[in-house]
């Protein structure tokens, strides 16, 4: 393998590992803070890249915005959900929790499929990211998925700026922490929940709104990365944002790089990852909750 | 309630022997699919109900025994049901066998996320390699057989298999939760620290009651495959796993009859919701009707159908 094609595979793997990292926080957060496991989290990314195909016609040219207006979108959408379902599963036990969100994950599906059909569809780069970098002297890298990259590093500073250095912050960290605590505290618990769990919906559609152009729109989308998710969350510790960086980036270079070097066995190599960490680290690399 | 928990199930399988008097064959296929899926439920119901276990890889060890089913099996002759059936079942248990060893040391969510990604390793193998015909599967050309008087390609004789297999796995169970065992895994469930306090080393135990509810989802494998007389990766993948426990969840979890009527609910309640015979033009929305009534359900019989007398008497009164 000469140097320009471990740079691309390298930059793939990074863009993998942070577009994992939108959505994973997102899941690390709702789970650490809300104690709920959400499986339905991959449908918010799904709904997010099937909005994008359907705003894009109305955005032409314009896909930051549509982007800032995708996030609003799912954001509100996310608020009203936890209001309208999700509050009344935080009493319930785990595995209540898994049964209900799986059966949301099929009403999700099936909405989406009375709403735009089971087609598979394309979402066209924009115009002004179409091109290509070279790179060395034969390969060449879309500037699209450098965009992707960059967007999503830019929203994980905007995450840690928000998280370590605000007020709401300081709640959100607490409440990974110990919930009780700050219950106890007299914060607004219930504020804070529905607005961790819009974030983390807006965060989950905004990966999608952003992997839509480089990979296509398909139905049953949500389910294949919300395991890798759960995967990335576990290997970083639940409710820790870090971890959830950390553990994205390894799960997105141990995906990449497997499939270069082992084609066959490549589908193995996160879950190895994973069982080889927890067998030797059962609470994940960095666990925001002391036992 | 000791009359209910032996006279419901006795009067059930008494009734479902005489099944293949009159119903049709529509309705054996579905009831077989149904003992077998009762099967794989049971064999789950001893890790998460009777021992605390949750595991959402389960399907792993369903998937391998079919497949050691169908790959174990001659290509021209029946293979023989006394030689393939212990090798299915086996092959599972060697399998949960490690990885229980490995996993048993985590708990709670991360114990269900390591057995899910053992699960996916089994998946993988045989979604991405040549071992098991890949992503397609394969075909078993015949059924097993026993000897002249057992031919899994009868309907009549696969049904009476599905229902001796299922009334073995449910008295086996039924024993083992009585037995000094069952109750060193029902003090696990309850107080673990407790137990090994006691002197129990409860690691040996969790690590018996995985292999032994590997050997019966191999069971149900091997019944799978001899009922489908084919195998695809999709048998070990991760929505198979979570249907199962969704089962024994509806059903009602710490009750042997909860895991057979939760197979037995989730199985009809998908057939009748996609069936337009019965629903008509909704059928072509069934995970939208699925999902809303499971939601309905659980929201309403926390405890699982099981509950649902409980809850019509207290409503009652």
């Amino acid at each position: 393998m000469d140097f320009a094609t471990f740079l691309v595979q390298c930059l793939n793997a990074v863009q993998y590992g942070l577009l994992l990292f939108l959505l994973a926080s997102g899941l690390t957060l709702i789970f650490g803070i809300m104690g709920v496991i959400n499986l339905a989290h991959g449908s918010f990314y799904m709904i997010g890249a099937y909005m994008a195909f359907v705003l894009a016609p109305y955005f032409a040219g314009q896909f930051l915005l549509m982007l800032l207006v995708g996030v609003v979108l799912s954001a509100i959408f996310g608020y009203v959900l936890e209001w309208a379902f999700f509050s009344y599963l935080y009493q319930r036990e785990h595995l209540q929790q898994v049964l209900m969100t799986w059966a949301l994950i099929l009403v999700f599906e099936e909405v989406r499929s009375l709403a735009v059909g089971n087609d598979v569809h394309g979402v066209s780069v924009p115009a002004w990211l179409s091109g290509s970098v070279p790179l060395g002297e034969l390969m060449t890298y879309p500037v699209y998925r450098l965009f992707a990259s960059a967007a999503c590093i830019v929203i994980a500073l905007a995450m840690y700026w928000v998280v370590n250095r605000t007020r709401l912050g300081m709640m959100i960290r607490a409440g990974a922490s110990n919930r009780d605590m700050v219950r106890g505290l007299g914060i607004d618990i219930r504020h804070l929940y529905r607005v961790v769990f819009a974030g983390g919906v807006a965060l989950a559609a905004l990966a999608g709104m952003i992997a839509a152009p480089m990979s296509s729109v398909y139905p049953g989308m949500g389910g294949s990365v919300l395991i890798i998710c759960f995967v990335v969350v576990v290997i970083g510790g639940i409710g820790s944002i870090t971890g959830a960086l950390v553990a994205s980036l390894l799960v997105g270079f141990v995906d990449t790089f497997g499939k270069v070097f082992f084609a066959e066995y490549s589908g193995i190599g996160i879950y190895l990852l994973m069982a080889v960490i927890l067998v030797w680290r059962p609470e994940g690399l960095l666990s925001a909750r002391r036992a | 309630m000791k009359a209910r928990e032996t006279i419901v199930p006795l009067f059930a399988a008494l009734l479902l022997a005489a099944g293949p008097l009159f119903l049709t064959n529509y309705q054996q296929d579905l009831v077989v699919k149904v003992m077998v899926l009762s099967v794989f439920a049971l064999s789950l119901e001893l890790l998460v109900g009777m021992t605390g276990l949750v595991s959402l890889g389960h399907a792993a060890f369903f998937g391998i025994g079919a497949y050691v089913t169908v790959l174990a099996s001659p290509e021209y002759d029946p293979g023989s049901v006394a030689v393939l059936l212990p090798l299915a079942m086996a092959a599972a248990a060697a399998y949960a066998l490690v990885v229980g060893a490995l996993t048993l040391r985590t708990r709670g969510v991360y114990f269900i996320m390591v057995t899910l990604a053992f699960a996916q390793m089994a998946y993988f193998v045989f979604h991405d390699t040549k071992v098991g015909g890949g992503s397609d599967g394969i075909f078993l050309n015949i059924r097993p057989t026993l000897g002249n008087w057992l031919d899994l390609a009868s309907r009549v004789h696969m049904f009476y298999a599905a229902l001796v297999a299922l009334v073995a796995t449910y008295g086996f169970l039924a024993l083992v939760r009585r037995s000094r065992f069952g109750h060193a895994l029902a003090g696990i469930r309850v107080n673990e620290q407790r137990m090994r306090a006691a002197g129990f080393r409860t690691f040996g135990y969790k690590l018996a009651a995985f292999t032994l509810a590997g050997a019966l989802a191999g069971l149900a494998g091997f019944l799978m495959a001899a009922n489908d007389a084919a195998v695809n990766p999709e048998l070990l993948s991760w929505h198979e796993s979570g249907a199962v426990l969704l089962m024994i969840i509806l059903g009602g979890l710490g009750h042997l009859r909860g895991a057979v009527l939760g197979a037995a609910a989730f199985t009809l309640l998908k057939e009748a919701l996609s069936n337009h015979g019965i629903v008509g033009a909704a059928a072509d929305h069934w995970q939208l009707t699925l999902g809303v009534t499971i939601i309905v359900f659980v929201a309403l019989l926390p405890q699982g159908l099981i509950g649902l007398p409980a809850r019509l008497a207290r409503a009652r009164s």
